[in-house]
């Protein structure tokens, strides 16, 4: 009995403390965490195909190149690369803003905060997009890419009608992996000062005292936000793969 | 446009016409091993040449030499009096001077595959209109005006909004056959088109190639059916060993084979 008035008492202790505005500084910071991801997401998809294309390419010193990206990037911990963009950027914008006279000689030009955050998780999302995509190009039929060529496409119209439409079909289940790591990864980027979820829930958790019960709040956001993640790549995965499928 | 082709057919190859098709000792190897020896031919408009060959004699590699799927390690090809022009690379290896006048000629060659190779992704109806109006630039109105009327020919005007995998090999085929026929081509490469099929669906495209056939097309076609190559092309070619061995008349070919590879050739088949 005592067990369950100790409970009511904390959550009506969450609730209040929700009510008075943690609940609204969440929403935020899952709108920011969503943000992150999504600017990440898109970031990595550019890197990604690009380096794909390195890797596959017949030239072995862009093929170094790609291959040393994924290597870095994937087999380096990620909250290294966030300090490295966010410090390292930082000493660098000062650097030049103080070789050129745009600021003082002891002024410090930081690096934007989102803008670092986005930079080192979306160049860590393109390194593992980049294998997807070069899985996905591998897997596409060869003999459709040399019927490609055999009606005289160029090499943008087979990359067009022919590559790209199949690379994203087959990569849908490897990008909601990636999408996954991604609002993961996001959590990092808390330590640039961003107020994604895990920054917001650290401040509630901190000012307070209230750990347990914030870091779980926020657990659960995370898992609900990948969770439903999941049925959505699905949908896409069966439309991207309609013709693979049997027909209704 | 195909009472024109039709009338071109009739109007016999006279000696000063341009050939659709002129190949001149086309070599290739794959590494050590030499796959074309030095092959020539000639393919005026209205032929249909059958291309004869056990396995590994080089028919494939010919064919594929001729629309630059392949590279030739040297040798000519033209198509309709033009020379595609070839340079070094800095290997040494042969390669097409102008990739722009490779696309534009391979337009002209449309190409039907022993495994089909339609694209996988589009509808059928989408895969006979994808290259006309991206290739060709034509009105797209016009190719699915056009492409309605080529699946209804080969018979499969019911399944144009099916996916190719959804669709039984012998329709597949005859899709790829309507995808050809969609680019207007001067001339058309088969490259064992019937390989691939099931015997109860063999039938069904060759009555489609024989309809083609028989509407003057110019056909350059890699088969193993003695069958279409005795009644329905005007000249058999056999290769051996990455070699013309024989060229003639399919009647004269078959009732007296003219060498003793030829021969043997055919009495495997018969057996």
């Amino acid at each position: 009995m005592e067990f369950l008035n100790d409970l009511k008492d904390q959550v009506s202790t969450a609730y209040e403390l929700l009510a008075a505005g943690w609940g609204v500084q969440l929403l935020w910071g899952i709108a920011w965490t969503l943000a992150v991801t999504v600017v990440s997401m898109l970031i990595g998809a550019v890197l990604g195909s690009l380096v794909a294309a390195a890797k596959l390419s017949h030239r072995g010193g862009l093929r170094f190149i790609g291959e040393s990206y994924t290597t870095v990037f994937r087999g380096e911990p990620e909250l290294l690369i966030i300090y490295l963009f966010y410090y390292g950027g930082t000493q660098v914008l000062t650097g030049v803003a103080r070789s050129t006279g745009s600021i003082g000689s002891t002024d410090i030009l930081s690096m934007p905060s989102f803008l670092g955050g986005v930079l080192a998780v979306g160049i860590i999302s393109g390194a593992y997009q980049a294998e997807v995509f070069r899985g996905s190009f591998l897997a596409i039929h060869r003999g459709e890419l040399e019927a490609a060529r055999a009606y005289g496409m160029s090499a943008w119209l087979r990359f067009r009608l022919v590559i790209m439409p199949q690379v994203l079909r087959l990569a849908v289940p490897g990008l909601g992996n990636v999408w996954q790591l991604t609002i993961k990864d996001s959590a990092l980027i808390s330590v640039t000062g961003v107020a994604e979820l895990m920054l917001t829930a650290n401040k509630a958790a901190r000012s307070t005292h209230h750990s347990l019960l914030f870091y779980t709040l926020a657990g659960i956001l995370y898992l609900v936000m990948t969770s439903i993640s999941t049925p959505i790549f699905d949908k896409a995965e069966r439309y991207t793969s309609r013709s693979l499928l049997r027909p209704k | 446009m195909s009472a024109n082709v039709a009338a071109a057919a009739q109007a016999a190859p006279s000696s000063g016409e341009t050939p659709a098709i002129s190949v001149k000792d086309l070599r290739k190897c794959f590494g050590d091993h030499e796959v074309l020896k030095g092959i020539s031919l000639e393919a005026h408009k209205g032929d249909v040449i059958s291309i004869l060959g056990s396995s590994g004699s080089g028919k494939s590699t010919m064919l594929r030499c001729i629309n630059l799927l392949e590279t030739p390690d040297s040798g000519e090809v033209r198509v309709d009096g033009e020379l595609i022009k070839m340079k070094r690379g800095r290997d040494g290896h042969q390669m097409p001077a102008d990739i722009r006048q490779v696309e534009r000629i391979r337009a002209n060659l449309a190409m039907v595959f022993q495994s089909f190779n339609l694209w996988s992704h589009m509808t059928v109806l989408e895969n006979l209109v994808a290259a006309p109006t991206h290739v060709l630039k034509r009105p797209r109105a016009e190719c699915l005006e056009q492409a309605e009327v080529l699946l209804k020919r080969v018979g499969i005007w019911e399944r144009r909004n099916y996916y190719p995998p959804h669709m039984s090999g012998g329709q597949q085929q005859r899709a790829a056959i309507a995808r050809a026929l969609a680019m207007n081509p001067k001339v058309m490469l088969f490259d064992e088109p019937t390989s691939a099929l099931d015997p109860e669906l063999v039938g069904e495209v060759l009555r489609v190639m024989r309809s083609l056939a028989e509407e003057g097309r110019t056909m350059l076609v890699v088969t193993h059916e003695m069958g279409f190559a005795r009644d329905v092309s005007s000249k058999v070619m056999f290769l051996h060993k990455g070699e013309v061995d024989s060229v003639g008349e399919p009647k004269e070919m078959f009732a007296r084979p003219p060498t003793p590879q030829f021969k043997q050739f055919i009495a495997n088949f018969n057996k």
